[in-house]
């Protein structure tokens, strides 16, 4: 059984101009695998994920035909039952430190408040679960980052403690929205690869957002294209180059490739979409 | 790149010592200046203190004798100096109207105003504090409404007029609260004559007298008046809380504490909250500078002896000593504080203390 069925996912803003659909109809399994969410800024892809979590705040709605998470309806579940899961079961790593930690916490009572408040674990407990997190994260001195503050550390640092905190409950699902964005690009390479090994170690399905479609393509088994709130395709990784939609031949066009031809880049062409 | 760099050495508190010295040196150099200031009114406006000393009949010798007696007839910044050191030790010259030093004056007048202002900010703090945030966790909802419409009751109406009603409804017609004044006169008496004074702030005194009767009439005295500057405050103090709030749970550090399955009573009091307090601090302390600088007008209708009353006074009889010691006392209280905002800022935020 699959861990997490989608179908026909819509998330609907009314604002005053009206109603917005970010997500138009969105549907897709998965399981203990890696899945790639990409598209353009505005295609629906972080709305997505957040609404996995139901974490769209009001005047946002989430509607779908059915979602299901492990056999659980996700969709009707309480605010309680939804409190349950995250954190516990499913977790999310935002796209940057800089503003996905509390600047005014310890990054150990950020790590520790989970375990302390939920599982009921004393304080030496969960410093030490903390501190085994942060050496997974490859952390070097846990102990002095455990005592800092959010910006005290570097975007690296901050995206390592991030992962550590998601991943210190052992979920069974993790969605990553643009983990990588806002680092530098020495500094996601590493980021990715510690993400890549956790993950795989731990059997965990992911779902791994991006607007870089090499990216993802190298990282995950199945890759999702999706366009203004719609998935335009679905194709394995490996055959990305295969991809039938004009979109998802737009976007492959529009990458550089070192040793290519130093032509101008084609551009999307939206008329055919 | 696999090192990672390790983040500065902790000493939490060094910094925020270092931000004292150097909070007190600025505070030295504002009321240095201040004292210029009122120095300088002093001798610029047109009521003469010798003239008002010996009157209209005196003779160029009597003149020149208070002259010299007041220091008049030195050079200007020898004045100053002493003018200074006087303030230093505590002397702010001798009132025109009583002949009593202005600084005992207002060693009495001040802790009426101290006790109200106290009271009020308590009050417009423990209320507009939870509105705020109620009104920011329901936006547009009927509490969001109602906190609005109270707020905006507070900031548009005038002072004098909602005291005067709070008198008529809540005096006048319920009697479920004493009159004017700080306590009705035989308390007063008793206060007077039989108790010994610590603070000059009637409620704190009477508690440590054990005289719990004279606490209680001045509890009915005082609730009307601090209610009503606590109902100011809370206006704005309430209005500041939503904003902030709405702001700060707009941050993606509350989507990470809501990831994590943290309940929502603690995303908004301890993940938001403790970002909101940093600007708080500072309102907070500026709406308590300002009931403390003597809310003259709901002092006046209240009878309450208070520094706003003093300076209103002191003004309309040409008492210059009395209202520009009443300018330097505000001054400080206003630069107090100032600092002390700005080191409990430190201590809250710690992208402050660098």
């Amino acid at each position: 059984m699959s861990l997490l069925e989608v179908r026909n996912l819509r998330v609907t803003f009314d604002t005053e101009t009206g109603l917005v659909q970010a997500v138009r109809g969105v549907s897709f399994s998965l399981g203990h695998e890696r899945l790639g969410i990409v598209g353009e800024s505005g295609s629906g892809k972080t709305m997505t994920g957040r609404a996995v979590l139901r974490l769209i705040r009001p005047p946002g709605r989430i509607e779908a035909d059915a979602m299901t998470f492990d056999g659980q309806d996700i969709l009707h579940a309480s605010e309680r039952e939804m409190r349950a899961l995250r954190g516990k079961r499913i977790g999310m790593v935002m796209q940057d430190p800089k503003y996905s930690l509390n600047p005014v916490m310890t990054v150990g009572r950020q790590l520790t408040e989970g375990l302390r408040l939920r599982d009921g674990l004393g304080r030496a407990d969960a410093t030490a679960k903390a501190i085994a997190a942060l050496e997974a994260v490859q952390i070097r001195d846990p102990g002095r980052v455990m005592d800092a503050y959010p910006h005290e550390l570097s975007g690296g640092m901050g995206q390592r403690v991030m992962i550590a905190m998601m991943l210190i409950p052992e979920p069974e699902l993790l969605i990553a929205d643009e983990p990588t964005s806002a680092l530098d690009v020495t500094v996601q390479a590493e980021v990715l690869s510690i993400l890549d090994r956790l993950v795989r170690d731990r059997g965990m399905g992911l779902i791994f957002i991006s607007h870089d479609l090499r990216l993802v393509a190298r990282f995950c088994d199945r890759v999702l294209v999706m366009h203004k709130g719609l998935v335009v395709e679905e194709i394995a990784a490996s055959r990305l180059l295969d991809a039938k939609h004009p979109y998802t031949k737009g976007l492959l066009n529009c990458l550089p490739r070192i040793g290519g031809p130093r032509g101008p880049l084609p551009v999307l062409d939206r008329a055919g979409i | 790149m696999t090192s990672t760099p390790a983040p500065p050495p902790r000493n939490r508190l060094l910094p925020v010592v270092t931000q004292i010295l150097l909070g007190l040196g600025t505070l030295a150099i504002t009321l240095l200046g201040l004292l210029l200031i009122t120095f300088v009114i002093a001798r610029v406006v047109p009521t003469d203190p010798v003239l008002s000393i010996v009157g209209e009949r005196a003779t160029e010798a009597q003149i020149a004798a208070i002259r010299e007696k007041l220091g008049l007839d030195l050079p200007l910044w020898q004045q100053f100096f002493i003018y200074v050191w006087d303030a230093m030790r505590g002397d702010l010259g001798t009132s025109i109207k009583t002949g009593a030093p202005v600084a005992s004056e207002i060693a009495r007048y001040f802790p009426a105003t101290l006790e109200l202002a106290t009271l009020g900010t308590i009050f417009g703090t423990l209320v507009g504090v939870p509105a705020g945030v109620l009104a920011a966790t329901r936006p547009g909802s009927i509490a969001d409404q109602i906190v609005r419409v109270v707020g905006l009751m507070g900031y548009s109406m005038p002072v004098f007029w909602l005291g005067l009603i709070g008198l008529l409804v809540f005096y006048g017609q319920l009697d479920w609260v004493s009159g004017p004044g700080r306590l009705d006169p035989t308390y007063d008496m008793m206060m007077e004559f039989t108790l010994t004074s610590y603070t000059g702030m009637i409620l704190i005194d009477s508690a440590l007298n054990g005289a719990w009767d004279v606490f209680g009439n001045a509890v009915s005295h005082i609730i009307l008046p601090a209610g009503l500057l606590g109902y100011v405050s809370m206006a704005y103090i309430s209005r500041m809380t939503r904003s902030f709030m709405m702001n700060e749970l707009g941050q993606e550090y509350i989507t990470t504490a809501r990831v994590k399955g943290m309940p929502e009573w603690r995303v908004v009091w301890v993940h938001a909250m403790k970002n909101v307090a940093v600007p708080l601090i500072t309102v907070i302390a500026l709406s308590y500078a300002y009931l403390l600088e003597g809310s003259v007008l709901t002092e006046t209708i209240f009878a309450w002896p208070g520094l706003g009353s003093y300076i209103t006074d002191a003004l309309f009889s040409a008492d210059m000593p009395a209202v520009l010691g009443g300018t330097v006392v505000v001054g400080v209280v206003f630069v107090t504080l100032n600092m002390a905002s700005d080191i409990l800022y430190r201590l809250v935020d710690p992208r402050a203390r660098t």
